[in-house]
């Protein structure tokens, strides 16, 4: 790790100016991610910004019936919240299908959106990696690739987005809002918050040097069954291999976003529209263009039984 | 004091101690945080600097250069100590790759400098500005292309036998299974990283360090620093567990002590994570055949285990095949080990070294067999289990065995008549549901081993040894031996371990270390019985010591009226035990749940029935055997260091990529021992339990999954992604 310095801003605004005018800054909410990409040299901040001072650790309610989540809010605390757990189930059982007590507590809102792939060869600085390194080649593509993307990758990364509140929040179309160093504000989509890879992996969201997420908006409950299935190796406190978000209303409609797949939460209205066909029919549409290695082409049929097991469940009404 | 032969009546057999479940004795420093681990002794040396190691970035080739200037220049360093610049250690008998071997690369993640500083900070912040250029070597990383033409085995007596006409009995048999198993590297990943503080005094030299055998790594440090054993202390009283990985000397004892001779002050390195997977050593991958061919009433006519895998010398393979003489009857035998040369990192012993991965083939192939028999699997186990004389080494006497009551018994616990024999014909919801058994064997070898037991004025019983505690309870065990056998109460008794300036034990591996550490403590104090008697002026051969004192013939004395002593002695085996296979038995049973859509299995009961003489501590032992049935959960499940055959190395080298189990994954676990005895063991006719836990279990998870879903996977692990297509259809 290399020595930084630290300053705890203010108001979101400072905090957004601190960064943009600090050569090497960034942002640290929980720490949960980058302290421990730090230790490894992966990141190598020359001087953090702590946000947690700066009041955004609330949840408040909107006029349309929706909820405002403050960046600072825990996991932990979203995923316990009374309105959450009433009229957003995917994302409390989502949160709560992540890491581990400790790193919910810990964990942000806005942090975990920004949480980096957990690629082996991201993880060894001794290998080439295009994100950590952009030019440097990718080991991941002919490597060790049972973990990784099997869409909206690219010949430079095939890394995915490996959180699961965010596969939630893209089922409920949440609005990430921001302030930027000039103290002006926008709400984009988490549809386009985060990107794909293309020739650019190292930029990972569609924030501007400095810009900071103040809060994720939640629109008007949607209604229906709330259904978070993350398919592990293990049972607890490991990355999803398929993870399936879906909100299914009684005449078989609804929303479904999957996780562990791309270098974003998966979510195309064309899939949604197939929901009424069943799996088969939104799996097919969803994933018409994936490109997957040898190692991980087993996640698209899996994609495909994991959802066809809550689309039953949804039926029947039973959760098992 | 040496036991020549088998063990009669004696006052184990009486015990009012030893073999009562008793709380570890150091538990309460464990969860105070009292106990202190390697890198937390803080008090043992002062101005300790802290050591940070740099591991290669390359499998196999060598160093062209090192930019060292930055990291010397960087804040608090106080020293550098690297490849280019030192000559390559020593080896040693215990280890095979080098620790620290110059510009030449052996393995990935080789330790190639270390660098010391006031601070942890401020050395791993150096260590990163280390720059290192390599000259590329071709090397071998592909146990499947290489095992082929790999040579057979001749390290040890176990690796090929051949007995009877195997292939005519085969080929005759009217039933026969023939199939072949994989089993992936596995790493220990024990909670404790290897960590090691180093301090010199002139020529001499400590490690106050986290390892399991106290003498092997003092003479190893000795060949590898190339100094006298002598001048050597090493000191190891808590570990953090070490699953055999801790077996031997690991580069954090050897850099540590020259980063401390560097800079001339006591250096502290606790290895991080993302090196241990490719700097220390793991559980060799292995590729299995097994043959076995039966009669039609299930009796085995013939058995033929062939293994093979890899390691960086060529040498010292994983022997899967070291149950399979045990185990079963059949007259006509072929075993064979074949070992290749590979350049990934060292393999070496690992909790049940060869028995883990042999169990996995070999106790899914009797399953194989028993289904093409029409036969219950436990049945199918008994009718071949053996009596009398080993059925592979028919030379060799079995000492005591109990499987076939291991097997009964676990079968009548679990409901395994409940179990649907036809596969895959279970369902609850989404639920694929079934059973699976497994037999376990586990050799218990007993080692030699000695102690020194201390009476102070005060009555207090102060027990030395070099033996460990690795997490297993040893502590306690000794501290229940040494009670019982001075008639003393528990808590009168203290236990120091883990220090070479203490008597040398047997050490902690092989599952050899309660059975002999508790022998050799037991003759140490029988010889400070006699000291007493000596004194006191009566036979202490021939007394019986209960409550603080002696008794004999109507007349008793208090033992602390001999005042302080001293005694010493160590436990040797003698011949007659050559003559046996002393061995631990067990019926491994479990159930799971698989999801008929994605596949994932929970296991929802485990049971063990034990067979491993006398119980010292059945507390204590359960753990041990139930800590064993979690690894081959992980073994059947999850666990996988992914072979990166370009660059040569494990490439999911954290915790994160190298799953273990988690508590979510491990249902209620029951572990039943049999009231044994075995008297050729040792006198307290006990045998290790710590790796018996490991052997079977994950057979029993495998052969379950068949049993729910009808699928066979013989490629370990049995994750989803092996058997996702041939689950049911879904709608």
């Amino acid at each position: 790790m290399r020595s930084f310095t630290y300053e705890r801003a203010a108001s979101p605004a400072d905090a957004a100016r601190a960064v943009a005018t600090t050569q090497g800054a960034k942002f640290i909410a929980g720490g949960t991610n980058l302290i421990d990409l730090m230790k490894l040299e992966i990141e190598t901040p020359a001087h953090l910004v702590d946000v947690q001072d700066l009041g955004l650790d609330r949840v408040e309610e909107t006029e349309d019936g929706g909820l405002r989540i403050g960046t600072f809010v825990s996991n932990t605390a979203l995923s316990a919240h009374p309105r959450i757990r009433a009229d957003y189930a995917v994302l409390t059982r989502a949160i709560q299908a992540g890491a581990s007590g400790q790193l919910r507590n810990k964990a942000s809102t806005g942090g975990n959106l920004l949480q980096r792939t957990r690629c082996s060869y991201f993880y060894d600085t001794n290998m080439p990696c295009n994100k950590r390194k952009p030019g440097d080649g990718c080991a991941a593509l002919e490597g060790y690739s049972r973990q990784l993307g099997v869409i909206g990758t690219s010949d430079s990364c095939i890394a995915t987005y490996p959180g699961d509140m965010a596969v939630a929040m893209r089922a409920l179309d949440a609005v990430v809002e921001t302030v930027k160093p000039d103290r002006t504000v926008r709400a984009i989509p988490i549809a386009d918050f985060h990107r794909l890879w293309g020739d650019t992996p190292h930029i990972e969201t569609a924030l501007e040097p400095g810009e900071l997420i103040t809060h994720v908006r939640l629109p008007a409950p949607l209604g229906g069954q709330h259904f978070y299935h993350k398919v592990c190796d293990r049972r607890s406190y490991a990355y999803a291999l398929v993870s399936v978000a879906a909100v299914i209303q009684n005449d078989g409609t609804g929303r479904v976003a999957f996780g562990g797949v791309a270098p974003k939460p998966w979510r195309s209205d064309a899939a949604d529209a197939q929901l009424p066909n069943g799996a088969a029919a939104v799996v097919r549409t969803a994933f018409a263009d994936a490109r997957p290695t040898e190692q991980n082409a087993f996640k698209i049929p899996l994609a495909e039984r994991t959802l066809a097991g809550v689309l039953a469940e949804a039926r029947t009404g039973t959760r098992s | 004091m040496e036991f020549n032969a088998p063990a009669g009546e004696n006052l184990f057999d009486r015990s009012k101690i030893v073999g009562k479940s008793t709380p570890r004795i150091d538990g309460p420093l464990k969860v105070s945080g009292r106990a202190p681990y390697a890198a937390e002794r803080h008090d043992v040396a002062a101005n300790q600097a802290y050591g940070w190691i740099v591991g290669a970035g390359i499998a196999k080739g060598r160093i062209r250069s090192m930019d060292l200037d930055d990291a010397r220049r960087a804040p608090g360093v106080i020293a550098v100590v690297a490849a280019t610049e030192h000559d390559p250690v020593g080896s040693s008998n215990f280890n095979f790759a080098p620790l620290f071997g110059g510009r030449e690369v052996s393995h990935y993640h080789q330790a190639i400098a270390v660098v010391v500083a006031e601070t942890f900070e401020q050395a791993r912040a150096a260590a990163g500005l280390i720059r290192t250029s390599y000259a590329d070597g071709d090397g071998t990383f592909d146990l499947s292309k290489v095992a082929p033409g790999a040579p057979l085995a001749s390290d040890r007596p176990s690796d090929s036998a051949k007995i009877g006409d195997f292939d005519a009995a085969f080929a005759a048999a009217p039933v026969k299974v023939d199939e072949r198993y994989t089993t992936p590297d596995e790493a220990h990943a024990m909670m404790e990283p290897f960590a090691t503080i180093a301090a010199w005094d002139g020529p001499k030299l400590t490690v106050w360090t986290s390892n399991q055998m106290i003498e092997w790594s003092r003479q190893a440090l000795a060949s590898i620093l190339k100094m006298e054993a002598d001048d050597i202390r090493v000191d190891s009283p808590y570990i953090g567990g070490g699953f055999g990985g801790k077996l031997f000397v690991r580069s954090d004892a050897v850099m540590a002590a020259l980063g401390a001779k560097a800079a001339k002050r006591p250096v502290k390195i606790a290895m991080q994570r993302p090196l241990m997977f490719n700097n220390a050593t793991h559980r060799h991958a292995t590729m299995q055949r097994l043959r076995i061919g039966a009669e039609r009433d299930g009796r085995i006519v013939a058995i033929g285990h062939e293994n093979w895998s890899g390691n960086i010398t060529g040498k010292a393979g994983e022997n899967a095949t070291l149950q399979t003489p045990k185990l079963y009857s059949g007259a006509n035998r072929l075993i064979a080990n074949h070992v290749a040369q590979l350049d990934l990192p060292e393999g070496n012993a690992m909790r049940a070294p060869g028995e883990l991965p042999g169990h996995l083939a070999l106790e899914v192939a009797m399953d194989e067999l028993a289904e093409k028999l029409g036969m219950d699997p436990v049945e199918l186990r008994i009718v071949n289990d053996a009596q009398g004389m080993v059925p592979g080494e028919p030379d060799t006497k079995i000492s005591d065995r109990n499987l076939t009551r291991c097997l009964r018994e676990g079968a009548e616990r679990f409901g395994w008549s409940g179990r649907e024999a036809r596969p895959g014909q279970s369902r609850q919801g989404r639920w694929l549901t079934g059973m699976g058994v497994a037999a376990g064997y586990r050799a218990a070898p007993t080692m030699k081993s000695g102690a020194r037991v201390r009476m102070t004025d005060r009555g207090e019983l102060v027990v030395e040894t070099d033996m460990t505690d690795i997490g297993t309870g040893t502590y306690t065990i000794l501290a229940q031996t040494a009670a019982e056998t001075m008639g003393l109460p528990l808590d009168a008794v203290r236990v120091e371990l883990g220090d070479s300036a203490f008597p040398v034990s047997a050490g902690s591996g092989g599952q050899w270390g309660a059975a002999s550490s508790t022998a050799g403590v037991y003759a140490a104090c029988v010889a400070l019985r006699r000291m007493i008697g000596e004194k006191l002026g009566f036979d202490a051969d021939a007394a019986t010591f209960d409550g603080g004192r002696a008794m004999l013939d109507g007349e008793s004395w208090s033992i602390r009226d001999a005042g302080a002593l001293t005694a010493e002695d160590s436990m040797t085996f003698g011949d007659f035990q050559k003559d046996y296979d002393v061995g631990t038995y067990a019926g491994h049973f479990a159930e799971v749940k698989v999801d008929a859509y994605t596949g994932e299995t929970h296991i929802t009961r485990m049971l063990a029935v034990c067979d491993a003489g006398r119980i010292l501590n059945p507390l204590s032992a359960r753990s041990q055997v139930i800590g064993g049935m979690v690894m081959a959960a992980g073994a059947a499940l999850t666990e996988d260091l992914h072979v990166d055959k370009r660059f040569g190395f494990f490439a999911n080298h954290d915790l994160a990529g190298y799953e273990v189990p988690v508590h979510a994954d491990i249902p209620h676990q029951e572990c039943v021992f049999l009231e044994t005895l075995d008297p050729i063991s040792t006198p307290l006719k006990a045998k290790g339990v710590g790796e018996l836990g490991i052997c079977g279990p994950g057979a029993a998870i495998a052969n379950a999954i068949y049993n729910a879903t009808a699928i066979r996977v013989r490629d370990y692990p049995l994750t989803l992604d092996k058997y996702l297509d041939r689950l049911p259809a879904i709608a």
